[in-house]
């Protein structure tokens, strides 16, 4: 499962994230919002994150600047020894829109609670998508997402449309097209969060083959049971990390 | 770039009958614009062919220019008459000239026994004119110099007045009368057809001395048709005529031509410009008509934007550039101009083969006209379609998103 293998072989001492005094200040005219306060954390390759927190904690946030899709207000975050943002008082280094495109295309693997797949296109199609980003021929595009498809068992219905796929399937067509680019990172926020009971336990065991694979996985939840399936669990509270544990969790 | 087309594609398939509409204001003013410019350019061609009749190598020494302003036409008709003694004065001096004629004009009635036809182009002229003119006689022949030596009562008529007045018999050995006096048919001119709206058959050419003669040489001006050697020398012969009629008319240097040299490029810039006006007017109906398809076209791709927000933002979380973002609507809004410029492209050019065949209009599309169509494509879908295109690449992921 060549797709399934992480960009780097990383070891515990080799962080691919770090995020250093990281804030986020939300400037609503009157008043500032508080996001992120002063987040510090290390991720190493393959690892397998829960990071928890009820709403309104800043975890939203924290994904968010974490999946390039955000930059901090202050701190500085470094992603495989590339500087995403850097802002120390007034001397502030910081990537464009577009090198943060390149980041989350070549880098991350987004799986959303609402699967975010684009309506009346096939499976295949979109999960060719962050290829068509990359500058992937149209070939090797379609090889390619064929093989992802395949790791999540949907081989079969790769020319269905969204519409035509049952939730748990959305999801994994969803996952598909996060392992395409081969990311260093699979960020999942609240993946189950659409799903039954049963579904869930489908999507989450198969999260659990993909890091026993070698992926790194982030998971942003608020459901303690699926938290578990995590061997590190952060809690995020106020803005700030409120507990960091490693644990022996399920494998 | 094939696979922003596709994407385009896709994306207007989804929404068939808004494309469809947005598409037809772009059509119906590319429509507009080509069945006005085809009219105009029909126009154009039936005219450069209508006096093309005057050949471009012939120049015409008159008393007055063809077009000019109203005082100098009141100034010129103040000038001396131009008398048939010319005619002799330019052939013996003139070397850039291969043939030269007069040319009277008048109008008058034909009578062949019972029948009359009124309003007939008479003209006076020698042999050459023939020749200056590209006319071929299909029955008899035309004038030759002994008819004009001996001032001879004969005649050559048009195809029109042959059918008129002797319904498709022999004409030439019949005798007419033209103002009442006696003629002799001895030649019948090949169909000329129409020029400017002129049935250019109904004509008697007669030799200029018996016109003078029959009809009078009193307050009679004449004007002088003269073939250059070749196209080319058409500009030398016409300095050179300007020297030969200065020293005919004996003017002293610094005085002022009181003749004029006309030609057929004289009348073709009097006709652009006017048509120069109806093409001003055409651009500016079609360039309003494009500009209201153009801002029906941006209104649907706001719209557009707005819409597909959710998908804007799927995209960029998936890594799509800024330029991604714009070219996609970009693309999308320039194959809806497109398909517009192709409708339209083809209700006109159906509609000018419509004209051209159903009325006496001449209507013409140059397939050309397909390439410019293209370059408004660009235009209209590039200017309407890029600020749509801005907003949508400048979405925030997140924002977009949340959107839904």
């Amino acid at each position: 499962m060549s797709a399934g293998q992480p960009a780097s072989a990383g070891n515990g001492q080799d962080p691919i994230i770090i995020l250093t005094g990281v804030t986020k200040v939300y400037d609503m005219g009157k008043e500032q919002i508080h996001a992120l306060r002063g987040i510090d954390l290390k991720i190493s390759a393959n690892e397998y994150i829960s990071i928890m927190g009820p709403s309104g904690s800043g975890k939203s946030t924290l994904m968010n600047v974490i999946g390039c899709l955000d930059t901090p207000t202050a701190g500085r975050y470094e992603f495989e020894g590339e500087l995403v943002c850097d802002v120390d008082g007034d001397k502030i280094t910081r990537m464009d829109d577009d090198d943060l495109a390149g980041i989350r295309n070549r880098k991350i693997g987004f799986v959303f609670q609402t699967f975010n797949l684009l309506a009346r296109t096939s499976a295949l199609r979109n999960v060719e998508l962050p290829l068509v980003y990359a500058g992937v021929s149209r070939k090797e595009r379609s090889v390619r997402a064929r093989e992802a498809l395949e790791i999540v068992g949907l081989a079969d219905r790769a020319d269905h449309a969204p519409s035509e796929l049952s939730g748990g399937q959305r999801q994994r067509v969803a996952i598909a097209r996060a392992l395409v680019t081969k990311p260093s990172i699979i960020l999942a926020d609240e993946p189950t969060g659409n799903l039954d009971s049963t579904t869930s336990r489908e999507i989450m065991s198969f999260m659990d083959e993909l890091h026993s694979q070698g992926n790194t996985i982030i998971l942003v939840t608020h459901e303690a049971d699926i938290a578990k399936h995590a061997h590190r669990v952060i809690h995020i509270l106020d803005g700030q990390v409120a507990s960091d544990e490693r644990g022996a969790a399920a494998a | 770039m094939i696979e922003t087309l596709r994407i385009a594609g896709s994306a207007l398939w989804a929404h068939k009958f808004r494309a469809f509409l947005t598409t037809l204001g772009i059509a119906i003013g590319i429509f507009t614009i080509g069945v006005v410019m085809a009219i105009i350019e029909g126009l154009n061609t039936s005219f450069a062919d209508q006096i093309s009749h005057l050949g471009s190598d012939v120049l015409y020494v008159d008393k007055r220019a063809w077009f000019q302003g109203r005082d100098a036409w009141i100034n010129a008709r103040q000038r001396k008459n131009i008398g048939l003694d010319a005619v002799e004065y330019i052939s013996a001096r003139a070397q850039y000239v291969s043939h030269v004629s007069p040319r009277i004009f008048q109008r008058g009635q034909l009578k062949f026994r019972e029948k009359s036809l009124d309003g007939i182009a008479l003209m006076g002229v020698h042999a050459d004119m023939a020749i200056i003119q590209g006319q071929e006689v299909v029955e008899g022949r035309f004038l030759s110099s002994l008819d004009t030596d001996h001032r001879r009562p004969v005649t050559v008529i048009g195809e029109a007045v042959r059918e008129s007045l002797f319904e498709g018999q022999d004409a030439v050995g019949k005798r007419l009368t033209i103002n009442g006096r006696k003629f002799l048919v001895i030649g019948v001119l090949e169909k000329q057809g129409t020029m400017l709206g002129r049935n250019l058959d109904n004509v008697a050419y007669v030799p200029a001395e018996t016109f003078l003669k029959m009809f009078g040489r009193r307050w009679r001006n004449i004007t002088i048709a003269v073939k250059a050697s070749s196209p080319e020398l058409v500009n030398d012969a016409k300095d050179e005529l300007e020297g030969i009629m200065r020293r005919y008319r004996k003017l002293r240097p610094g005085q002022e031509n009181d003749f004029a040299i006309n030609q057929q490029s004289s009348l073709q810039e009097f006709y652009d410009k006017a048509t120069g006006m109806l093409w001003m007017v055409a651009i500016g109906i079609g360039s309003i008509s494009l500009i209201v398809g153009g801002v029906g076209v941006m209104n649907i791709m706001l719209v557009t934007v707005t819409e597909r927000t959710f998908e804007i933002g799927i995209r960029k979380s998936l890594g799509a550039r800024r330029s991604a973002i714009l070219w996609q609507f970009l693309v999308e809004s320039m194959v809806v101009s497109a398909l517009g410029v192709l409708v339209g492209f083809v209700a006109a050019s159906g509609t000018a083969i419509f004209i051209q065949n159903n009325t006496p209009l001449a209507a013409r599309i140059p397939p050309t006209w397909l390439g410019l169509g293209i370059g408004v494509v660009v235009i209209v879908g590039l200017i309407f379609g890029l600020w749509p295109a801005t907003k949508a690449a400048r979405l925030d992921p997140i924002e977009a998103l949340r959107y839904e």
